[in-house]
């Protein structure tokens, strides 16, 4: 315990403050070495010559004309550099007139400081501090105010009025729950979640082209992006195709059958041609990225990686689920079509995911 | 009041201006008050004012994109200036930014003034936060403060996000998605949060202007709140200043209000605003030309959110495989909500760290004197361990571009970001630490022996010394003025007990400062000299 040798209690060190405040931890030690005061003036140069001081003067004179020619010159530029169907004249606006607007601010900018730095004066000087709790006084009125509004009103004595009075008060907000209900639509959305617009015979279309793909169109190695046929019709979209494609876009790729190390994979494809879903189990974005020589599907988002050869289950990256397959044939006329909607919901999960 | 009248009118009309605002508002009072009232000079004070100004750049450039803007997401077909994406589907909120972009005269450099300033402001609230942390003025009376300012973080990153997602353009709009994904992952509501949020499936037509709401009014509107109390307790607690000769708790040293602070904070403002101007005029940001509308189908490879969402990109991005779990009928998203949680988590402990600090120095006093980082080591070193752990988060969300521009397997790169997650905050804190510790230790040594001269003297029996000036006694008062803290043993209640609480706070007393470097005191320094002295005094005995 020597080292408590020479430790005063903390009120020595309270420095004009009128309460002593527990220093916890700290030691105040009475052998501190002595604060000297503030550092001596050092004088400037624009304080000891007048041709220095003329000097900056001048300097912040020549800045504050800088922002005048720099404001000016971008007003010349709005209308010396007009935009056009160009979009190298974009540029040149954007470009001319922001470097003026730029100059109108840097000479302001440069300027005052220049003046502050040069011409005000430099030296530090000392004010006060007062505590930030109030003086005594003080806090013995601002008691005294909140007792008197207390007996005045009543607040602590009548019991019944004031419980009321929370009880309202928590009520009263409720309103809002039911008041905010019609931002979404009376649609269960645990419903809509679970159905795409695939449905047994529909074809498996180009996107965003529209145009249905036949199994001959496809050879080994080949990836489409694909939409359900009738999701853009020429002309007039349906208001919800957006809606729509963000549940049903899937990948059609051509494997060798062979390659294919799932049978339920083969059955549900046709003659080595399987289309799963593009909606990543994760967080929902497009499984866009296909690498050929391995057959893996990966998210360019948070890089979930899912193997085509074994029904895309997981094998990297933040995701849990394998891609849900789509089964598919053909029809009549040789085109690919889905063989009725996926099995399950698509894209990230929800509570509600595996409950029927 | 009657005599103010007549002075005023000899005084022509600033006088009489002056005297007007006075017998109406009061001005002259306010003066007084503020008008010498002294503001400390550092840099570092610096960064909060540029995330201030930055702000203000922020409300005169979106109001100028809201006079233009449209936030709808009824389809239309594209018939603006720009070729590639004529004939295009697209939304009216999109078509309205490329409108902005390529047929309003200055649109393009307000649209990238914003996105600038946007950028400019979460970092400059980022590192003003970090400068408040690493200097202490956390501490009494400003744990309050702090909260406030944290908030001011939280919102920052919210109008930040929000914004972004305006353009509905393909980043921003599989950004959405992401945030879809990760409300739907909540367990009981997930499914109801995102059909309200989207009104119905996802993407809807409701989303920009829902966002658009909270992004031009609700967001600025709450930020202008909280600056304004971040403010008033800047004024009621007076600024901080670093510690230093004739700088104490009890006063307050540097530049009066009127006319130094004004020209300089005032030049300053310009400056910022210059910086960013000349940034968004020179450089693009957001080309959401290039990107096309939303569609959710494609997506662009090796895309990134903007740099303050990157932490919670990363956070996702290092989730382990495999998390997700169901229980009978029902999904646990853990592959989302862990990182949820952890987000959440570091976002408390920053927003604590104040409280926790003072429970565990049970220092009551009010600090005004900003620590130097290296006179608090532990709380540096986990400020350090802290930002070790958002960086890695960070560097998370580029894991791709990682891999693709080293040429790295991507598997190696997220397997090693996420042991790095864990073990590098660890060798942060304790490098740190050590850093400080030894920038204490040749602090204490140069207050002890001077400064090295650079000066080596030979003595006649072979031995080499080099000369050591003295400090001058304000170099030194710099060096020695800091708080010695000294860990404690827990000890009991008045019932006599040792509470768990008081075994826990001796604990981290420990964890504080069982390491630990004491200022020179008057006495060592006394003996330090008499040594010295002696030294040179048998030096020069023995060069003659």
């Amino acid at each position: 315990m020597s080292d408590k040798k020479g430790l005063v209690p903390a009120s020595h060190d309270s420095e004009g403050f009128e309460h002593d405040y527990s220093a916890g931890l700290a030691a105040i030690s009475a052998d501190k070495i002595a604060d000297p005061g503030l550092e001596p003036h050092r004088v400037r140069m624009t304080d000891k010559s007048v041709k220095h001081e003329k000097r900056a003067a001048r300097q912040v004179f020549y800045w504050f004309m800088a922002s005048i020619v720099g404001s000016v010159f971008s007003i010349v530029a709005y209308f010396a550099f007009p935009i056009s169907e160009d979009l190298g004249t974009v540029h040149n606006n954007t470009f001319f007139m922001g470097l003026g607007i730029a100059l109108g601010m840097f000479g302001i900018g440069f300027g005052a400081v220049h003046w502050a730095k040069t011409l005000m004066p430099d030296a530090e000087v000392a004010e006060p501090r007062h505590q930030t709790r109030g003086a005594e006084d003080v806090r013995a009125r601002a008691v005294e105010i909140v007792n008197l509004a207390n007996s005045e009103s009543g607040f602590s004595r009548r019991k019944l009025i004031r419980r009321s009075l929370y009880g309202a008060l928590a009520m009263f907000p409720l309103p809002a729950l039911v008041l905010f209900k019609d931002m979404t639509t009376d649609a269960d959305p645990q419903e809509t979640l679970r159905h795409t617009m695939w449905t047994a015979g529909t074809r498996l279309a180009l996107d965003p082209t529209g145009t249905p793909i036949k199994a001959a169109d496809l050879t080994i190695g080949s990836v489409f992006h694909v939409i359900p046929e009738g999701l853009m019709p020429e002309g007039a979209h349906k208001d919800d195709y957006l809606e729509q494609k963000a549940k049903a876009a899937v990948l059609l790729v051509r494997v060798d059958p062979t390659e294919i190390n799932s049978q339920k994979e083969l059955d549900w494809g046709y003659d080595g041609i399987v289309a799963y879903s593009k909606i990543c189990t994760h967080v929902g974005c497009p499984v866009a990225l296909y690498e050929q020589h391995t057959h893996h599907l990966l998210c360019p988002c948070h890089q979930s990686t899912f193997d085509l050869a074994n029904d895309c289950a997981v094998i990297f990256g933040p995701a849990t689920r394998a891609l849900p397959q789509l089964q598919i044939t053909v029809d009549a006329e040789g085109y690919l079509v889905a063989k009725g909607d996926f099995s399950e919901p698509v894209g990230p999960s929800f509570w509600e995911r595996t409950a029927k | 009041m009657s005599n103010a009248t007549n002075t005023a009118k000899k005084g022509g009309f600033l006088a009489g201006t002056a005297n007007y605002l006075d017998e109406r508002v009061g001005v002259a009072g306010i003066l007084k008050e503020f008008g010498r009232k002294i503001f400390p000079d550092h840099w570092s004070f610096m960064l909060g004012e540029v995330a201030l100004y930055s702000f203000l750049v922020l409300l005169l450039s979106g109001t100028f994109l809201t006079f233009f803007f449209q936030p709808a997401m009824t389809d239309v077909i594209y018939d603006g200036v720009y070729g590639p994406l004529k004939g295009a589907e697209m939304s009216i909120a999109y078509k309205s930014a490329l409108d902005i972009s390529f047929e309003v005269r200055g649109g393009l450099l307000m649209r990238e003034l914003h996105h600038w300033a946007a950028l400019l402001f979460v970092a400059a609230a980022g590192l003003h936060m970090m400068r408040v942390f690493f200097t202490g003025a956390f501490r009494k009376p400003r744990e309050i403060n702090w909260v406030v300012g944290f908030a001011l973080f939280v919102l920052s990153m919210a109008g930040g996000f929000t914004g972004y997602s305006l353009p509905d353009d393909l980043l921003s709009g599989n950004g959405l998605r992401i945030i879809d994904g990760m409300i739907k992952g909540l367990p009981v509501v997930g499914a109801y949060v995102s059909s309200m949020l989207f009104g119905g499936e996802f993407p809807g037509h409701q989303i920009v202007a829902r966002l658009y709401g909270l992004h031009i009014l609700l967001i600025p509107a709450f930020i202008l709140i909280f600056i304004v109390i971040h403010l008033f307790m800047v004024v009621i607690h007076k600024h901080t200043h670093y510690s230093g000769p004739g700088r104490r708790d009890d006063n307050v040293v540097g530049y009066p209000l009127m006319p130094v602070y004004v020209a300089k904070a005032g030049g300053f403002f310009f400056l910022v605003f210059g910086v960013l101007m000349l940034v968004a005029a020179t450089v693009t940001i957001n080309p959401i030309w290039l990107y096309g509308g939303y569609d959710p189908s494609p997506v662009s490879a090796g895309t990134q959110p903007d740099w303050y969402i990157g932490w919670a990109d990363g956070a996702l991005r290092l989730a382990p495989s495999h998390l997700e779990v169901t229980t009978g009928n029902y999904t646990w998203s853990w592959n989302i909500l862990l990182p949820m949680i952890v987000l959440i988590l570091l976002l408390v402990l920053v927003a604590a760290y104040p409280f926790f600090e003072a429970w565990v120095t049970g220092d009551k006093r009010e600090h005004h004197v900003l620590d130097r980082p290296r006179n608090a080591p532990t709380r540096t070193a986990i400020g350090a361990a802290g930002m070790t752990f958002y960086a890695v988060l960070w560097a998370g969300a580029s894991t791709d571009l990682i891999a693709t521009h080293f040429l790295l397997s991507l598997n190696n790169v997220l397997t090693a970001m996420q042991i790095s997650l864990i073990v590098l905050p660890i060798i942060a804190f304790f490098v740190t630490k050590r850093v400080c510790l030894s920038l204490q230790l040749k602090d204490r040594e140069t207050v002890l022996h001077g400064r090295e001269t650079g000066r080596i003297v030979r003595l006649p029996h072979g031995e080499y010394l080099e000369i050591h000036a003295p400090l001058d006694e304000h170099e030194m008062y710099k060096l020695v003025d800091f708080i010695d803290h000294r860990p404690d043993v827990a000890r009991p209640n008045s019932q006599g007990k040792i509470t768990v609480s008081a075994r826990a706070r001796a604990a981290w007393s420990r964890f504080f400062f069982e390491d630990r470097v004491t200022p020179v005191t008057a006495t060592e320094l006394a003996a330090a000299h008499h040594e010295h002295e002696a030294l040179e005094g048998s030096e020069t005995k023995a060069l003659h």
